[in-house]
Order: structure tokens, then C-alpha cells, then sequence
């Protein structure tokens, strides 16, 4: 691995320069950025193919499609983002500007993570751009593929000076949090994170934290299983249950779960045929270390398996599988699954599923199924999450007009369209007085006394706002 | 002690008493009538602390927190309500917002000095985003801190505010409990070790730190006001704010004349004797004394220098051609001594400050709009008032903050209330219109790959200059429109 600390020393003289500021250098970035996209779908797919075995379809969407989406968001709304913002004043600053100034913060630091290799590292990398901030990027190890196209496509298409790729493993990563960066987004695991935050406080960077946990999925009252089942299906398995938002766990009557599970192996059917192994829109685990990993999981449940359980070595393949008779004590309730490993656990009412869930970490997202809005409004009021979606699953991260991020355990900070903007800059606020009113502003000096204090009051109190009339 | 006043504060949040809208402008109203029914306690409160004067408390401390009260009373339904977000095809039908939800018990960490404003105006935001809150007083301002500890329960609910007083040891025991946010005003050293015990629980912080606001004084501008105003900001609280303008910079040409202004101004403010005015205050304690004072050794003072350990006191002190490397210029002062650096125009003021960490405040003085614009520009800094000191922190609708060692996260007004809240995003769709959804189901093909590009991703919600188009063709479609309709009633006319 390079040196580092000169890698860093580089980044930081290029950001002094002043390169990054102006809005021409942000969208020319930018654009490279998409041409990188759009010049190299092939290789893209392959290096996905190769990490994860992920199916054109899901790379394509949920890769490709997504950060284009962002990158287009950025180019078209850059010049409005970086408006001063003009803000409310009191009467004793009536005649001067005030306004918000966003600014880069500097060096950034991008950790990405495998299950999405490239979305999880790019889209903070349009939002580090779009703030005029450089940035060093560092993606998962794990996707071996994709890392080493990343470190060849993006000196190739963007400023070599200003983002740099830095390639390595755990040792590497934890000597780099030695040096000093002016923002660290970290998307990945809870333990990691900590070890972040704690080399982030000794330089006082701020730190964007995207992490996970256990999303639970409430199937509750009147229904249209099918449907229900087919989104439930769709965002469980995709990427082969590799995602940091997918559906981890089922909350549902018994009576729900009789009526769930032939609903869900008639959706698995549909879209996977019956074989599923065979199938070209089904991923498989991305080492050996986490099948494994999760084969121990499988063989440790004290559930049943309902669905599927074939698994196969070679391929890193385990199919769609269902368990039912799942209790909380159960192995496979104690951390994120993260692949394609459904447990069901039944609750008499919704109550009781309320309960179990805020009795836990808050989630990265909660999920709920139902065709009553009143169910759906208890659910969301009565509980905490990063984020929500009531009859589908993922699809709330997909939109660039919500801010996508975790609270509590499942993480700090947002991102998506606007918000990586946002999380990337330094909000300044910025007062420019005028010269004249002398007279009002000397209310403020000494020598003091009750007159000159009650004219102050009167100048610069806000006042509530009354209206006698309603 | 103090796990049993967090226990008690997150039991208390988890009744959810303190959600409902009602509730919060319940309690934001009783702070209120705290600060106004109290106001005369608080004064002496500070006069023992600080000897700040009368006219200082509500100038300094409750004026600025009488207007962050109105602002949440008025604006808090607004606030709390859902805010909607832009949707793709796919989304058209359904609801698609962010709501603000409270974190849960928020630390809130105050400091010695403006005990009430800076404990007091993060306790007001918690409140409007409906958390509970613990609020530990700063220990060097002991009589604020034991006053806020007898009143604060009298006026809000005991079990979700409560009040916890000590010094270090209680200060580190606090920080072992698990919080779902921490805010600390104070300096760096201890914001480190904040974060680092928030760090721990993967808990958020928000910073409010310090360091050396920098203060540009331009040949070109009007010296007798821009003095004024940096003479007041300067020794306001005898120079111990997070804000004051540290130290300044400026051409040797103009030094004698900046030293003169200064001078006249003190006069005016003080008079004679600072010692005996009413309206200049003290250092809070020996320990700070000494550090000012030992700041001062190889440098040469111009204005003042008299102090007198026994009553903290150190009169208001110029310093002229001071080195960059002068002890002066390694820390932040937060005393009422203004040493002044002279610089040979605004580059070298520009690399000077850039040098540096970047201050909680930069102040530029100047007629020329070229010259502000490039240190807007060329310099990063929490904040900033241009031809002014401090005022831009009185503003409650810009966000108050650092960067870099200065702090991180803002409060003040609205940006309190989001800062300490938790903006979920919700998409709330219906089990209807499932054709549209075909798209994204596997078996997949080209085909539906192209359809599911189009529905999912589309940029409909992006595109300004799509946005412009549309309103362009559809303006031109209904003036069409118009025409053939007036043709048409005008060809039906009877002559």
C-alpha cells in the first residue's frame, strides 16, 4: 500500500489550492464521474458478477441505475444547492445580509462496503464532489472485483490531484484512521464503527455512520398476501439477502403465517423457477467465510426450515430459505442475517410485536405489511427506525428525495441526493453589518442602564407570534 | 447518583409523556416563566460567579433564550409536522415524507461562562423535538449551577429534566451511561474526551468547542466604529466568550491608530478605573487568572496590564506587535487581553488564518467588497460577521456552530430542533397497483430491465431543466388553448 500519510498530504495541498470550489470544477467531476458510469457497464456487471454473482438485473438497478440517478440529481440542482441561503433577521439586523454559506470541509475519508461495492462508496463520493471537498476513497476488500476496477476507472476519469483510491485490508484501514481527516463515512458493521468513531474524536472529525441491524417486517390484519408476499419476497432475497435494509425477521399471527408461506413459495417460484441454484436472478454470498458463517447460523436454529435449506459449498449458494417456530432465544435473532435466511416469529397482536421490537436496537429500517392504514399508523408511531416503508420493502432508500441513515445502533448522519450534499458541507453562518445605525447598535455598550436595555429588548426580541383575531 | 437521574430520565421518555406537541409548548412555556419570574435571582447568581453585571444577564443570557422560547412556541407545530419529499413514477400514489422524531435522553453538557444561555438553549430544543433531557451544569459557576439545580424542577416535569451538579468525577460517571445524544460546550481538550465516551454507545455529539477567532481589520474601513464594536465584543464578560475576537490583524500603518480607538473606547465604556465599574466583570477563578496572566510573559503591553489575583481581576489589555510565535498566539485566550499581529495586507491575513485550525469565528473589518468577499471565500470558520463582532451569533434562524477543532453539528432556533431530532424517512404505499411493480420482479430480461429504468429510477423528480420545458411547452399549450377558445366565442358572436 502507498504511503499513506504523503497519499493524504496530497489530497490536502490540492484541496488548498482552491480546485475544488468553483461550480465548473464540481460538474465537470461530476460528469466524469457519469461517463465512468456509462462507458463501463460491462466491466461494472462483470466485477459484480465475479464478487457476488450478482444478476444483471439487480447490478444494473441497484448499482449502476442508482448512482446515475444521483449524479444527474447533483448536475441538474448544484448551482441552487450552492446558493447562499438567505435567512429571517430581527429589527436591529433589518439592513444586513445574513445568510448561510456552505462550504467544503476538506480531505474526506469514503469506506465502502462489499455488499453494494460500488453504490456504497459512490454515492458519498457524488455528494464529497458535489460539497468541493477531496476525498480518499476506500473500498471493501471483500469485493475484490470491483475494488481493483475502481482503483483502474476512477484516476482514469477524475481529477488524480483531488480522489484517490486506497486499497488494503483491516491493518491497513485502522493505520489509515491514524491520520486526520475533516469527514469519515463509514458504511458497515457496529464493531467496526465504534473503532471509527473512537480515531475519529482524537481529531475531532465528524463522522457519517451507515450500519444495520436487525430491519423487522410486521405482516399484520386484512391483507392481500399475494401482493404482500411477492414485495416481501423480492426485497428479502435480493442480492441474496445481502442487504443492509433487507427484511431480517417476520412478525406475525399464526394465523398470518399459514396464510404467508404458501404466498411466499408461489412468489419464490415465480421468480426463481424451481430450482432456484439454476436460476440467473439468484446471487450467492460473497466468501466462503460467510457462507460458512451463515451455514453455522442454519444448522444452530432451533426453527424449522419451511423453505428451501439447499445449500451448496462450491458455488457459495443457499437457497431461499424459510423458518418458522423461531423464538426470540433463537441463534438467528441474536445478530443481522444478512442473507437469504427468513425466520418467522409469531405474536398474538400487534401489541406484542410493538413491544418485541422496541425492546431491541433501533433498526436500520421497519417494514409493514398491511391493508389497514390505522395498523400502519400504530406501527409507525409507536416505534423508532432509520427509516420506514409500510407495504414494500427497500424502496424507500431508492427515492434522492429521502434522506437515507440510521439512529441509535443502526447509525449517525443521512445521505442521498441533497442530503450527501448536506452531510459534506459546513453549514457557515455569515452576518454582514452595515456600517451606519451606529446610534441602535451603541444600545448594546456600556456604561449601561434600564432605558438603553428596554430599547434593546424591543429591537431584537423575536416576537411569538399572536393573532388576536382567530 | 447520576445513573439514577439517566434510569429516571429514560423511563420517564419511554412513558411517552414527553412527545405530544401539547406537552412540550407546556413545558417550554414554564421555561419561560422561569427566566422571566427569576430573572433577579439569576442576576445574582452571576454577579457571585462572574460579577457579570445586572445589565449583562438578560443582554448576554435570557434575551437570547426569551427569543428561542417564542420561536419554538410559535413555530413548533410546524416543525413536528411531516415534511414532504418529491416522488418518482413509481411513488406517485403513494406518501412519501420525513418526520421528525425525538432521539430519546439527551446529555447536555453547559459551560462557566454564560452558564444559563449555554445550558439552557440546547434544553430548549430538546424539549421542542420531545426528548427528556439531563442537564449538567458547568462546576466552575457554582452558584448558577446549585440555583438551576433548585429551579429547574420547580418549573419542568423533575423526571425528564433533571438537573445533575458535580464536578469532573460526576462528569465522567455521566459520560459512562448510555445517552442517544451529547452536547458539550467547552473546550477542546474535553470535547475529545467526550466523543470518545459517546463513541462507545455509537452515540451522536454535538460539539460547541472553541479556539482563536481571528479578527481582520482592513486599512480601508471606518477605524472609530469597527473599534468600538470590537472593544465591546472584546471585553464583554471580561473577553471570556467562545466568540470574542481573539486576537488582530492588521498593517503596521494602521496599528497606532487601532491602539488609539481601542484606548478612547475603553475610556468610554469603563472609565478611568475598569476595576470600579459596575459593568466590567472578573475572571471566574485563580486558576483561569494564572493562565491569562502566564499568557502574557515575553510580550509587551500597550494598553492596561494592572490586575490583581485576589479578585480575578485583570484590567482590559492591549498588546501591539505581537509575534506569531508569542505565547499569546498558542491558545485561545478567552480573557480580556487583544493582542494585535500586525500583517502586511489580506494575503498574508488569508494564509495567516489558514495556517491555523479553523476558528468558531472570523471577523473581517472592511469597506471593500472585494476584500470581504475573499475571505469569505478564501477561509473556513464556525461562523462569521463581517464590519461586526458576535452579532451573528443573536440571529436564532442561522445555525450556530464550529468546524474542524472548533466543534461540529449547529443549534440555535429551528437547528436545534433538528439537530436533536430524528428525521425518519417514511414511504407509505398501498398493496394496490401492483402492475407497475411487475417490472422489478425476476425472471428478469432486457426489456423489463429498460421498463423498470424508466419506473424506479427516473429522474422526473431532478430535472429543473426538464421542469423548465414542461412549463415552457405547457404554458404555450394553454395560451393555444385560450386563443382557440376566444376564436371561437368571438366567431359565435352574433354582429
Amino acid at each position: 500500500m502507498e504511503c499513506q500519510g504523503e497519499v493524504i498530504a496530497g489530497l490536502r495541498a490540492a484541496f488548498h489550492t482552491g480546485v475544488t470550489i468553483p461550480l465548473e470544477f464540481r460538474l465537470t467531476e461530476l460528469k466524469g464521474l457519469l461517463a465512468l458510469m456509462e462507458e463501463n457497464e460491462a466491466q461494472i456487471l462483470d466485477a459484480l458478477h465475479r464478487d457476488l454473482r450478482k444478476p444483471k438485473f439487480e447490478a444494473a438497478i441497484s448499482e449502476i441505475e442508482i448512482v446515475r440517478n444521483d449524479i444527474c440529481f447533483a448536475i441538474n440542482n448544484l448551482k441552487t444547492w450552492m446558493l447562499p441561503e438567505y435567512v429571517g433577521t430581527n429589527l436591529a439586523t433589518k439592513f444586513d445580509d445574513c445568510f448561510i454559506q456552505r462550504q467544503p470541509f476538506g480531505v474526506v475519508l469514503i469506506i465502502g462496503a462489499w455488499n453494494y461495492p460500488l453504490q456504497l462508496i459512490l454515492l458519498p463520493l457524488v455528494g464529497a464532489i458535489a460539497a468541493g471537498n477531496c476525498a480518499l476513497l476506500k473500498p471493501s476488500e471483500i469485493s475484490q472485483a470491483t475494488e481493483a476496477l475502481l482503483a483502474e476507472l476512477i484516476p482514469k476519469y477524475l481529477s488524480k490531484e483531488c480522489y484517490v483510491v486506497t486499497c488494503g485490508g483491516a491493518e491497513d484501514t485502522r493505520r489509515l484512521l491514524e491520520n486526520r481527516f475533516d469527514h469519515i463515512f463509514y458504511t458497515g458493521s457496529q464493531a467496526v464503527a465504534r473503532k471509527i468513531l473512537l480515531a475519529a474524536a482524537v481529531h475531532l472529525t465528524p463522522v457519517t455512520l451507515e450500519l444495520g441491524g436487525k430491519t423487522p417486517c410486521l405482516i399484520y390484519g386484512r391483507i392481500d398476501m399475494k401482493t404482500a408476499a411477492k414485495r416481501l419476497v423480492w426485497a428479502k432475497y435480493f442480492n441474496a439477502g445481502q442487504s443492509c435494509v433487507a427484511p431480517d425477521y417476520i412478525l406475525c399471527t399464526k394465523e398470518t403465517q399459514d396464510a404467508l408461506l404458501p404466498a411466499i413459495r408461489e412468489a419464490l417460484e415465480a421468480f426463481y423457477g424451481p430450482d432456484p441454484q439454476k436460476c440467473p436472478d439468484v446471487g450467492r454470498i460473497v466468501t466462503d467465510k460467510h457462507w460458512n458463517h451463515l451455514m453455522d447460523l442454519l444448522g444452530k436454529s432451533k426453527g424449522n426450515v419451511t423453505i428451501g435449506g439447499e445449500s451448496t459449498q462450491e458455488e457459495k449458494y443457499i437457497a431461499p430459505t424459510v423458518l418458522v417456530d423461531v423464538d426470540e432465544t433463537d441463534i438467528l435473532m441474536q445478530e443481522e442475517i444478512f442473507g437469504p435466511i427468513l425466520p418467522i416469529l409469531t405474536v398474538e397482536t400487534l401489541e406484542e410485536a410493538i413491544t418485541f421490537v422496541n425492546a431491541r436496537e433501533k433498526p436500520l429500517a421497519l417494514y409493514v405489511f398491511s391493508d389497514e392504514p390505522q395498523v400502519v399508523t400504530t406501527v409507525l408511531e409507536s416505534t423508532n427506525s432509520g427509516g420506514f416503508c409500510a407495504n414494500d420493502g427497500i424502496l424507500h432508500m431508492t427515492l434522492p428525495t429521502l434522506p437515507f441513515g440510521g439512529v441509535g445502533a443502526s447509525g449517525m448522519g443521512c445521505y442521498h441526493g441533497r442530503y450527501t450534499f448536506e452531510t459534506f458541507s459546513h453549514k457557515r453562518a455569515c452576518l454582514l453589518r452595515s456600517w451606519g445605525l451606529e446610534r441602535i447598535g451603541a444600545l448594546r455598550y456600556p456604561p449601561y442602564s434600564d432605558t438603553r436595555l428596554s430599547w434593546l429588548r424591543w429591537a431584537t426580541t423575536t416576537k411569538k407570534s399572536s393573532c388576536s383575531i382567530m | 447518583m447520576e445513573k439514577q437521574a439517566v434510569d429516571c430520565a429514560r423511563k420517564a421518555f419511554l412513558s411517552g409523556r414527553s412527545r405530544p406537541l401539547q406537552f412540550r409548548l407546556q413545558q417550554l412555556h414554564a421555561l419561560h416563566r422561569l427566566i422571566t419570574e427569576k430573572e433577579a435571582e439569576i442576576a445574582s447568581a452571576l454577579k457571585q460567579d462572574i460579577n457579570r453585571s445586572q445589565f449583562d444577564t438578560p443582554l448576554f443570557e435570557l434575551i437570547g433564550l426569551e427569543n428561542d422560547i417564542n420561536l419554538a412556541e410559535s413555530s413548533l407545530a410546524d416543525w413536528a409536522a411531516p415534511r414532504s419529499a418529491k416522488k418518482n413514477l413509481l411513488t406517485l400514489s403513494d406518501q412519501v415524507y420525513t418526520q421528525a422524531e425525538p432521539l430519546g435522553v439527551v446529555l447536555i453538557i453547559g459551560a462557566w461562562n454564560y452558564p444559563w444561555a449555554l445550558t439552557l438553549q440546547p434544553l430548549i430544543g430538546a424539549i421542542a423535538a420531545g426528548n427528556a433531557a439531563v442537564v449538567k451544569p458547568s462546576e466552575l459557576s457554582k452558584h448558577s449551577a446549585s440555583l438551576l439545580k433548585e429551579l429547574l424542577p420547580q418549573y419542568l416535569d423533575q423526571e425528564l429534566y433533571p438537573v445533575v451538579t458535580g464536578g469532573v468525577p460526576e462528569t465522567q460517571e455521566l459520560l459512562r451511561q448510555r445517552f442517544d445524544h451529547v452536547f458539550y460546550t467547552g473546550n477542546s481538550t474535553v470535547g475529545k474526551l467526550v466523543m470518545e465516551a459517546a463513541a462507545r454507545h455509537l452515540t451522536p455529539v454535538t460539539l460547541e468547542l472553541g479556539g482563536k477567532s481571528p479578527c481582520y481589520i482592513d486599512k480601508d474601513c471606518d477605524l472609530s466604529v469597527a473599534c468600538r464594536r470590537i472593544t465591546w465584543g472584546k471585553f464583554a464578560n471580561c473577553g471570556q466568550t467562545c466568540i470574542a475576537p481573539d486576537y488582530i490583524l492588521c498593517e503596521p500603518g494602521i496599528q497606532d491608530r487601532v491602539v488609539e480607538e481601542i484606548q478612547r473606547t475603553l475610556l468610554e465604556f469603563y472609565g478611568e478605573d475598569p476595576k470600579s465599574s459596575p459593568d466590567y466583570g472578573r475572571i471566574i477563578n485563580q486558576h483561569h487568572f494564572d493562565r491569562v496572566i502566564a499568557l502574557l510573559e515575553g510580550s509587551t503591553v500597550t494598553v492596561g496590564g494592572k490586575n490583581n489575583r485576589e479578585e480575578c481581576y485583570i484590567a482590559p489589555t492591549v498588546l501591539r506587535d505581537v509575534s506569531p510565535h508569542a505565547r499569546l498566539m498558542q491558545e485561545e485566550i478567552f480573557g480580556p487581553v487583544l493582542p494585535i499581529v500586525p500583517i502586511s495586507g489580506v494575503d498574508e491575513a488569508i494564509r495567516f488564518i489558514n495556517d491555523r485550525e479553523k476558528p468558531l469565528a472570523l471577523y473581517v473589518f472592511s469597506q471593500d467588497k472585494k476584500v470581504i468577499k475573499r475571505m469569505l471565500s478564501e477561509t473556513s470558520s464556525g461562523g462569521v460577521t463581517v464590519n461586526d463582532v458576535i452579532m451573528h451569533y443573536t440571529i436564532n434562524s442561522l445555525p450556530f456552530g464550529g468546524v474542524g477543532n472548533s466543534g461540529m453539528g449547529v443549534y440555535h432556533g429551528k437547528h436545534t430542533f433538528d439537530r436533536l431530532s430524528h428525521h425518519r424517512a417514511c414511504l407509505i404505499k398501498s398493496l394496490a397497483m401492483e402492475s407497475m411493480n411487475q417490472v422489478r420482479y425476476p425472471p428478469q430480461n432486457a426489456a423489463q430491465l429498460k421498463r423498470a429504468k424508466f419506473f424506479m429510477l427516473t429522474r422526473l423528480c431532478s430535472c429543473a431543466r426538464f421542469t423548465c420545458v414542461w412549463a415552457v411547452l405547457a404554458t404555450m399549450v394553454a395560451l393555444g388553448l385560450l386563443v382557440a377558445l376566444l376564436v371561437v366565442l368571438l366567431k359565435d358572436t352574433p354582429v
